[in-house]
């Protein structure tokens, strides 16, 4: 590990002007991602700027919503009494990931800031363009089993790993940023990019931009919101893929609302738009999901190492509509009306 | 496996001809403060072992991948190994050892007499991990908190076997005793 200093700025600002003047510098949040980066050597930071203790880790009711503190542990907000009522789905995805023990150091900047966990990514022995521009992809000829399928490039098929990502995706949030010019609001599904020919590059920030909070509105799409994540073992494993869904019939029984989003597809958590407008006006019975995730992986790319991903997505898309269906999470199942009396 | 030796904290860097930075730090530990200078990359867990002479927590993987390493901090269950001592100044730190609080040596706290009516070790390698999380787990449900397998997110906790497995999913323990382990904690629950 390359020798390092280390400051706790006071301010977020004093930590935002730290970071930007010096190229060496990183933020350093709960530390789950990046202290293994630096044992790995995967990250050769000379400065850490420690933000984990700079006093942004309330949750707070808006009118618009809630605003969450980017240093709300990954527990306390997936336990916290308005995530739980208001945006299920959003405490679901938390719960879902890592560990007991994780989620009370993981932070929610540091969270959706996670790198990926492709095996050649963490090994400095192996080729990769991400870790190390030009030097060519592993995964592409090796271990594919977590590659991307949708939006991937001959640079990059990584997947982004974040549970949290994927249900801030589908229910519209909006990530708050200092930079040194002041604050920026930039939507969730913006946040991330696309490898392309610089899969180096994984967000839009730029260095010395620091995640001061994230905001949800408050809809009635999103009380009936949840997620369902598929894995090699019951717990404490990274999604294969995952579906973060939200769901509101009118008083037919067909879709009034919806919002979907998969993780483990993407080098970023992956909206359903094409899913949700042929889901909209239907009933959502079994054919017409099948049907919605075909016409969302019209552009997939499967290989023989992802091809189980094809029907995977469909069973998970299926478990969580019909969850939201059944009623649970969003409960009590019923329609749009009923929402509406809240 | 990384070294916090003294006086040659650069052991494992090619970087030897550069400043190591170093940094003061307090740590409360098992009840008594320990002032430590440490080299800015130590991690808390070989503080606590290397440097305060600590070994009830465990270094198994390292990496955040087997909770062998938990203590807790601050009255939560907490990894050491992703965590970087200068970070943690003026912590309060509780691992297995100091669990029983100040008394007399060989009292036990009633999780680790639970651990031991049922059989939940073979080796012990995990057990000081398992047994820190399970009283952090414990104190996290008796709050309210749901798992990942509660049904209703806005109910009470009811530590179901299941509920207690995922509860527990972040301490893994090669001997396989997650029999006695699950019985332990079920009686130390109150079931
Ligand atoms: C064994 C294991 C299993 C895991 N399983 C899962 C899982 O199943 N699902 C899942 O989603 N995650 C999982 N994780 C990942 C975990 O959720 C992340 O490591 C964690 O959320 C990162 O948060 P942090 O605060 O520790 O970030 P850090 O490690 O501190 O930081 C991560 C990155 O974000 C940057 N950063 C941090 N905060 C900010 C900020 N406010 N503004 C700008 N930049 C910032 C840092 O510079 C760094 O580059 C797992 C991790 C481990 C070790
Ligand atoms: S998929 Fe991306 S992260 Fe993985 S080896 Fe290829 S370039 Fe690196
Ligand atoms: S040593 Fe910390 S989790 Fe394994
Ligand atoms: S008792 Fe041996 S690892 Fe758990």
């Amino acid at each position: 590990m390359r020798p390092l200093t280390y400051a706790a700025p006071a301010t977020a600002a004093e930590a935002v002007s730290a970071v930007r003047g010096d190229p060496q510098a990183r933020f350093l949040g709960g530390g789950t991602n990046l202290v293994d980066h630096l044992k790995l050597g995967v990250s050769t930071p000379g400065r850490l700027v420690d933000i984990s203790r700079l006093p942004l880790d309330t949750v707070e009711q808006t009118e618009a919503g809630v605003r969450i503190g980017t240093n709300v542990r990954n527990s306390d907000l997936a336990a916290h009494p308005l995530l739980r009522s208001g945006w299920p789905g959003i405490s679901r995805a938390l719960l879902a990931g890592a560990s007991g023990q994780i989620r009370n150091q993981a932070t929610t900047g540091g969270n959706l800031l996670q790198r990926t966990r492709c095996v050649y990514f963490q090994d400095v022995t192996t080729p990769c363009n991400k870790r190390e521009p030009g030097s060519g992809c592993s995964a592409l000829e090796g271990y594919g089993r977590y590659n991307a399928v949708l939006g991937a490039s001959e640079a990059c098929v990584a997947t982004h790993p974040s549970d949290l990502a994927v249900a801030l995706t589908a229910l519209d949030a909006v990530v708050v940023v200092l930079g040194s010019d002041g604050e920026r609001r930039v939507p969730m599904a913006d946040l991330h990019t696309l490898p392309g020919h610089h899969p180096e590059i994984e967000t839009t920030l730029s260095h010395g931009e620091l995640i001061t909070a994230v905001e949800l509105p408050a809809t009635p799409l999103a009380r009936r919101s949840t997620y369902v994540k598929t894995r090699d073992r019951a717990s404490y494993a990274f999604a294969l893929v995952s579906v973060a869904a939200a769901l509101t019939l009118d008083d037919d029984g067909a879709v009034a609302d919806i919002a979907l989003a998969w993780g483990g597809v993407a080098h970023k958590p992956w909206r359903a738009a094409r899913a949700e407008a042929a889901l909209r006006g239907r009933r959502p019975d079994e054919s017409a999901i099948a049907a919605a995730v075909e016409e969302e992986l019209r552009e997939a790319a499967f290989g023989p190492d992802t091809e189980y991903k094809r029907p995977l997505l469909r069973g998970a898309t299926t478990e969580a509509l019909s969850r939201l269906l059944g009623g649970l999470d969003g409960k009590p199942g019923g329609t749009s009306e009923q929402e509406g009396a809240r | 496996m990384e070294h916090v030796a003294e006086h040659h904290p650069d052991h494992e860097s090619p970087h030897t001809s550069q400043h190591v930075p170093e940094q003061r730090i307090t740590l409360r530990i098992d009840g008594t403060d320990h002032e430590l200078t440490v080299d800015t990359r130590t991690t808390l867990l070989d503080a606590l072992r290397e440097r305060a002479g600590n070994t009830s927590p465990k270094k198994g993987c390292d990496h955040g991948q087997c909770g062998s390493c938990t203590v807790l901090l601050d009255g939560r269950r907490h990894l050491t190994c992703l965590a970087l001592a200068v970070a943690y100044d003026g912590a309060e730190i509780v691992t297995a050892a100091g669990l029983a609080g100040p008394a007399d040596e060989g009292d036990l706290h009633p999780v680790q007499q639970a651990f031991i009516t049922h059989d939940g070790f073979q080796c012990g390698y995990c057990t000081p991990g398992q047994v820190c999380s399970a009283v952090g787990m414990l104190e996290e449900a008796g709050r309210g908190a749901p798992s990942h397998v509660t049904a209703d997110l806005e109910a009470d906790v009811d530590l179901t076997d299941e509920e207690i497995r995922e509860r527990m999913s972040g301490n893994l323990c090669r001997c396989g005793a997650y029999a006695g382990i699950l019985g332990a904690i079920r009686e130390s629950a109150g079931r």
